[in-house]
């Protein structure tokens, strides 16, 4: 029966709305409406797990560690800055097929390293030519990558962006992109009140949710407050450390910062020749940057070009002393090292695991709820 | 039916009667707001004269002969012809001299491109009136803002001005054909740019305005015309062979090109 017909009388349908809403009608119209709601309401209702609200943002120094390069009186973080980074961080748009995110090399359970690949992989399968570095700690770096060709945390998101084998994307794409993306509008719009779409604004966001990825309770940490002991094994490692390797990874970082030559032999297919592409400096030639040894654990392969695949082979190669040219001749102390020593050093390395940093939930992919 | 179109009356009187309540309210604010604008208006008529400004028009030249792109072959010094596809480069810390020494800074970062008429013409306001001897500037960045992160403007990354892979500004990009080059296509490439030694390439010019030198007056627009050469460019100090450096691209020679840039500018007289 159609209520478009004009032979329908009040008194046949009983009361008639003045809005023309018969009871039937009203009952189909509410279960519709209920049903929408209740389907919205599960794609919106934003799961705790997910939800960063200023205080999970606090920021306090943790003890021993020197100030920060990185400065976030000039971009401070908010809830909505940080969130809008993690959602950049995790969405392949900023590849230029939208296949790749930052999180596709940079795995949260690898302290933002990758896991088992040895160089970096890119768009349509190509692979790079340098291993993942982990991300953590990033705010105490004065320069970044593996030759320390960036000198600031919020530029160094172009370099992945506009490598051919990475994300190969050009950064007026990247920002194509977003500003046709309606939801990012409104993202940008709550982060810096503006819903104008920059580069700035861009990489500030990303370096919002970089420069938060701290790692500062591992067990060595806990062991220099005094709130957890070392076995047998761990203790002589760090003391085996602390005379053998703390020349170049300094504690609290374990990193000086420095771009050093290790003596190993330059791969002939990649022919990377380390820090001297960027300085040009002779000197700098096969030199790389001292890596931060938190998280070690977890951020196998190691070195530039990931031709170690266990911290057994690492140790194994300072004390084999079989070094190419150049090296760094503080290295020399390490040749020797018995099986147990090594043993021991890496027991120790095993200590810089921070496992409320590898399963911190602000980092956590926000696409899976 | 009779009884919605009440409700709605009942309804419609109700907010008539708190409008007016608003009104009168309104009414008070509108009062000290106007007195609030005359006080603003007196008080900016007694402020002193507007500060001048000084425009700037930069003109590309090749030789004797205005920049044009692509279609006209020009000469270098060896005599290999060639034409210029892009011409590109940053200005910056832009600077009036006096003949007493005191200097007026003019802040400001600008991307000068023969493609962009608009960015060729450089407006700096806030200029103190009185005679200046000589005009400086930077060719290129300075340090401090190579390595202060994500910026916006002149030195948005956006501009293609930048190394992704090396952090740095490109300071002058120079693009062209030239029969004699040995780039694929023929092409040459000069792209310049590092803040650090020892492949610094930030260049200073002097442009000095002669015997009258330059006056500026207040509530006057006041303006000047420079002239880049793109001859001077390929000469003086390094006479540049095409078949021999037809691409520059990272540091690697770039301090050859940065010193043939330095003294690329002159004033044009002629305006």
């Amino acid at each position: 029966m159609s209520l478009r017909g004009n032979k329908i009388t009040a008194a046949q349908k009983g009361f008639l709305h003045p809005l023309g809403f018969n009871r039937r009608r009203f009952v189909y119209i509410f279960f519709f409406v209920c049903s929408l709601y209740f389907c919205f309401s599960s794609f919106t209702e934003t799961n705790p797990y997910f939800v960063i609200t200023v205080k999970d943002l606090e920021f306090t120094n943790p003890l021993g560690f020197p100030q920060p390069v990185y400065d976030f009186k000039n971009n401070k973080v908010t809830p909505e800055g940080f969130v809008l980074g993690r959602k950049l961080f995790y969405d392949p748009i900023l590849s230029k097929d939208s296949s790749v995110s930052c999180a596709f090399c940079h795995q949260r359970i690898a302290a933002f390293a990758h896991i088992d690949h040895t160089l970096s992989h890119g768009i349509n399968g190509s692979i790079g030519n340098r291993n993942v570095p982990p991300l953590q700690n990033l705010i105490w770096q004065q320069t970044f990558m593996w030759d320390g060709g960036i000198n600031h945390l919020e530029l160094q998101p172009l370099a992945p962006i506009t490598n051919g084998r990475e994300m190969a994307e050009s950064l007026k794409g990247v920002l194509a992109k977003l500003q046709n993306n309606k939801a990012y509008e409104a993202d940008f719009k709550s982060a810096f009140n503006d819903t104008l779409i920059t580069s700035e604004k861009l990489l500030k966001a990303l370096a919002q949710f970089t420069g938060m990825m701290i790692s500062s309770n591992s067990k060595y940490d806990r062991y220099v407050k005094g709130e957890e002991d070392f076995s047998l094994h761990e203790l002589n490692g760090l003391q085996l450390f602390r005379s053998h390797c703390i020349n170049c990874h300094k504690e609290p970082l374990f990193t000086d910062n420095t771009f050093r030559n290790i003596g190993l032999k330059p791969d002939t297919a990649l022919r990377d020749s380390g820090r001297i592409k960027i300085t040009g400096i002779a000197d700098d030639y096969m030199k790389f940057k001292v890596p931060g040894l938190r998280n070690v654990e977890m951020t196998y392969p190691y070195m530039h070009d990931g031709r170690f695949r266990t911290l057994q082979q690492v140790l194994a190669h300072y004390a084999n002393g079989k070094f190419f040219t150049n090296y760094d001749k503080s290295i020399e102390k390490n040749i020797g090292l018995t099986a147990q020593e090594q043993a021991d050093i890496i027991a120790f390395l095993k200590t810089l695991t921070d496992q409320q940093f590898l399963h911190d939930r602000r980092f956590a992919d926000p696409n899976f709820r | 039916m009779s009884k919605m179109k009440k409700v709605r009356h009942c309804r419609r009187l109700l907010s008539k009667t708190d409008a007016i309540g608003v009104k009168i309210k309104r009414n008070r604010a509108t009062v000290v707001l106007y007195v609030a604008a005359l006080l603003f208006i007196t008080t900016s008529f007694t402020t002193p004269v507007e500060k001048a400004k000084l425009f700037i028009h930069i003109e590309h030249y090749a030789g004797m002969q205005p920049l044009q792109m692509d279609t006209v072959y020009y000469k270098n010094e060896l005599g290999q012809t060639f034409t210029v596809s892009r011409f590109r480069y940053y200005l910056s810390n832009i600077k009036l001299k006096k003949t007493d020494g005191t200097e007026v800074n003019l802040p400001g970062y600008f991307l000068v491109d023969e493609a962009d008429p608009e960015s060729k013409s450089i407006t700096l306001s806030h200029v103190p009136e009185g005679n200046y001897h000589a005009l400086s500037f930077t060719i290129g960045v300075d340090s401090l803002h190579n390595c202060s992160g994500a910026q916006s403007g002149a030195l948005d990354p956006v501009n293609g001005m930048f190394w992704t892979w090396n952090t740095g500004y490109i300071f002058m990009k120079m693009e062209g054909h030239a029969d004699a080059s040995t780039s694929p296509g023929h092409i040459f490439e000069y792209h310049i740019g590092g803040y650090m030694a020892p492949n610094n390439c930030i260049r200073k010019a002097e442009l000095d305005f002669g015997k009258k030198g330059l006056t500026i007056y207040d509530n006057k627009d006041n303006g000047i015309a420079i002239k880049a050469d793109v001859l001077q460019l390929l000469k003086t100090p390094t006479t540049i062979d095409f078949s021999r450096l037809s691409s520059v691209t990272d540091f690697h020679n770039a301090t050859i090109i940065a010193d043939n840039y330095a003294d690329m500018f002159t004033i044009n007289a002629d305006e």
